[in-house]
């Protein structure tokens, strides 16, 4: 009976004992080696871990991801499993959510890595908070890349385009500009027209285009043609520096300052009006990057704990939440009170699971974060390939981060055995 | 269920009637924006990828809804006549097929040896086997790479294979151990009254009756294998790298690569979207069985 049962044990023991057994062995005594494995150096390997910046880092952001990720991923797989029941459409749901389970880690990166492009061009959620930005007013017109024409007593200084000369109350100044893109010229700007002769306190004057689609017309005149500027902003200011006057521009490019004095002001179209405008947010950059990759894993896993907590919703005796909602009590109540402590033990290996994976990350934060941010995504599993293979080359640090890995696990298989034996008893 | 909600229906009021009816279709309109932002992702990297890189570098994948005649299949042409992709393409269905199978099969006998045969230790080693389950594949790279150099076999496929079969058997093991001892154990007594060996109640008893068990492992290990590259990333070389790794290689220029890196990304999920599509049932009862991975 023995020989069978070994007989049908041995290829798997073989596997297990050679090349997972052995090698933890192995690993533990490797820690307490140098880097070539040259010499004895004990603890050093565990105290370099701790104390060396790049690898601090990454057990840091380890920890970030285990209190942040699993929690998330099952509380919003609660969620959808309980308002899942709610639809008719739950199947093709379930399927939505849980389809990026099939793909590798290496695609879901790729396409978290383009979706958080920072140029609003092309990421899409860019994009998406630059059109909510400026539906909510922040993206007043702006004309990148604008300049003044020569010769017409303007200047460029630092972005402000002014006039060079100051101007008293009852005069008018032009602003003929050129390199403004086509494409930043608002829909609602109208052929530019010469502003009415000022009155005693104003100043007027128009800002346009001074570009004849097609060619044409005479560079610094109104011509027929040439589109006015909407929407910039146009400041009186006094020589002191400080602004008498502010307007903007209507739709053919026209202003009038009002209540001027009797001074001289020099009229000055701020930067405001021609910088890029709102370019959405750094989501790569070190700061936001490992909240970017957290997400990837949220769009992964919630899935996971979608499907098994809804499988386990199903398994659960429906006539308790009945009879407790016949007696009056709210849908809160019902879930708090009986539909949770019932799902326990599902909610409890969904954690676990998520835990124990969420520990050995590794390709999400290789692939998504762009060089100048990798440092500040690090992460154990990242940092252990980094110094023993990816040109660090130091296996003994390499050994003494897998087996940090290997103590951080400890506790979920403690659960996972305690579950197993428990499970048999009843 | 249905019976208790329809003792109930009759108890409502036409005020709850409506704001069950609010409470539904709000509902809805929520789980309809967040399908609709799980759907987006991959969306946007299946229309990348069929856009050209001149497109892709100035403008986002969303503007060919404006403009459609942008699309073309230039990037998937591009990719399969690359023999670096091909010949990566064909390295995974190399590394995943065989390490499936293997897994499979260890698994299964060590399953039936675990459920159904008496022997010293069994409780002890089936123990071991579930600390096994959570232990991270990071231990074994630093030991694994220096023991497959002296054995010759680093850089090749059938190491990534032993690699992968040995942290696959955990999983296995539990899995099918867990479904063998479901099985009735009189049918197992009726085959051994007729004179049957082990060997042929494991063969005509338990593998037929382990069916579903047996295929939701195989679709489970198969993914999981189909999309590792860590250990591929150590493990293979130039000649034996599976598609994550020759994918990952035109990272570094995210910007001028996107349209290897969309489409290549594409083309590895195929076939796990068609294997996840084709057999997700298995796929979501090896995740109940107890994952653990």
């Amino acid at each position: 009976m023995f020989l069978i049962a070994l007989g049908f044990l041995a290829p798997a023991l073989v596997l297990l004992a050679g090349l997972v057994l052995y090698p933890i062995l192995y690993t533990v005594v490797r820690s307490f080696f140098s880097a070539d494995g040259g010499a004895f150096v004990g603890w050093d390997n565990y105290v370099t871990m701790f104390t060396n910046d790049s690898t601090f880092t990454a057990i840091r952001n380890n920890v970030i991801w285990v209190l942040v990720a699993p929690v998330a991923c099952t509380v919003l797989g609660l969620l959808f499993a309980v308002l899942l029941e709610k639809i008719k459409w739950s199947t093709a749901f379930k399927l939505i959510i849980f389809m990026p389970m099939a793909i590798s880690m290496l695609a879901a990166g790729v396409i978290f890595r383009g979706m958080f492009q920072e140029s609003p061009n092309l990421g899409v959620v860019n994009a998406a908070v630059v059109a909510v930005n400026g539906a909510f007013g922040g993206g007043d017109a702006a004309y990148p890349g604008a300049n003044p024409r020569t010769d017409v007593g303007l200047i460029n200084d630092n972005g402000v385009i002014a006039s060079e000369a100051a101007a008293a109350a009852g005069t008018e100044v032009n602003f003929p500009l050129v390199g403004v893109r086509a494409d930043a010229v608002p829909a609602s700007a109208a052929q530019a027209e010469i502003a009415g002769t000022a009155s005693a306190g104003q100043i007027t004057g128009t800002v346009w285009l001074d570009v004849v689609t097609g060619g044409g017309g005479t560079n610094g005149q109104i011509d027929d043609g040439k589109t006015g500027l909407p929407g910039i902003q146009v400041d009186a200011v006094e020589a002191s520096g400080t602004i008498a006057a502010t307007t903007e521009t209507d739709a053919a490019g026209r202003y009038v300052l009002d209540g001027l004095g009797t001074e001289s002001y020099r009229i000055a179209l701020p930067a405001s009006n021609f910088d890029e405008g709102y370019q959405g947010v750094s989501w790569l950059s070190s700061g936001l990057i490992t909240a970017v990759i957290i997400l990837s894993y949220i769009w992964i896993w919630a899935g996971f704990a979608m499907v098994m907590i809804a499988s386990g919703l199903s398994a659960i005796d429906r006539s308790l939440q009945e009879a407790a909602r016949m007696d009056g009590a709210n849908e809160w109540k019902v879930f708090s009170r009986i539909t949770a402590p019932l799902l326990s033990p599902v909610l409890i290996v969904v954690f676990v699971t998520l835990i124990i994976n969420v520990l050995k990350i590794f390709d999400l934060v290789y692939v998504i974060p762009p060089g100048a941010s990798k440092p500040a995504a690090n992460v154990i599993a990242v940092e252990m390939w980094t110094v023993s293979f990816g040109g660090g080359s130091n296996q003994g640090l390499g050994s003494a981060l897998a087996i940090l890995l290997l103590i951080l696990v400890l506790p979920s298989m403690i659960i996972n055995v305690r579950k197993f034996r428990q499970e048999r008893q009843s | 269920m249905s019976g208790a909600a329809t003792h109930v229906r009759g108890k409502k009021t036409l005020a709850r009637a409506i704001l069950g009816f609010v409470d539904k279709g709000v509902v809805n309109a929520v789980l309809v924006i967040v399908a609709i932002f799980w759907l987006v992702p991959t969306l946007g990297l299946f229309l990348s990828s069929l856009r050209t890189v001149g497109d892709s570098a100035s403008s986002g994948w969303w503007t060919i809804f404006t403009t459609p005649a942008q699309l073309t299949i230039e990037n998937y042409a591009n990719l399969l006549a690359n023999p670096t992709i091909t010949g990566s393409f064909w390295n995974t269905i190399l590394i995943a097929v065989p390490t499936t199978v293997f897994v499979v099969i260890f698994g299964a006998l060590a399953g039936y040896a675990f459920a159904w045969l008496k022997f010293p230790g069994r409780d002890w080693l089936l123990i071991v086997v579930i600390v096994l389950l959570a232990v991270p594949l990071q231990v074994a790279l630093i030991p694994l790479a220096r023991m497959f150099g002296t054995l010759g076999i680093f850089g090749s496929i059938f190491g990534v294979i032993l690699f992968h079969v040995a942290f696959g058997l955990p999983f296995a093991i539990f899995l099918l151990r867990n479904f063998f001892t479901q099985i009735p154990a009189e049918l197992l007594e009726a085959a051994r009254i007729d004179g049957a060996s082990d060997w042929r109640i494991f063969v005509q008893v338990i593998l037929p009756l382990g069916g579903p068990a047996i295929a939701s492992l195989a679709i489970f290990q198969f993914l999981w294998t189909w999309n590792d590259m860590l250990v591929a990333l150590i493990f293979t070389n130039s000649g034996s790298q599976p598609l994550t790794v020759a994918i990952q290689s035109q990272l570094r220029q995210f910007g001028s690569n996107i349209d290897v890196l969309s489409a290549g990304a594409f083309l590895s999920m195929i076939v796990p979207l068609i294997v996840f599509f084709a057999f997700q049932r298995f796929f979501v009862q090896a995740l109940l069985a107890g994952s653990q991975k």
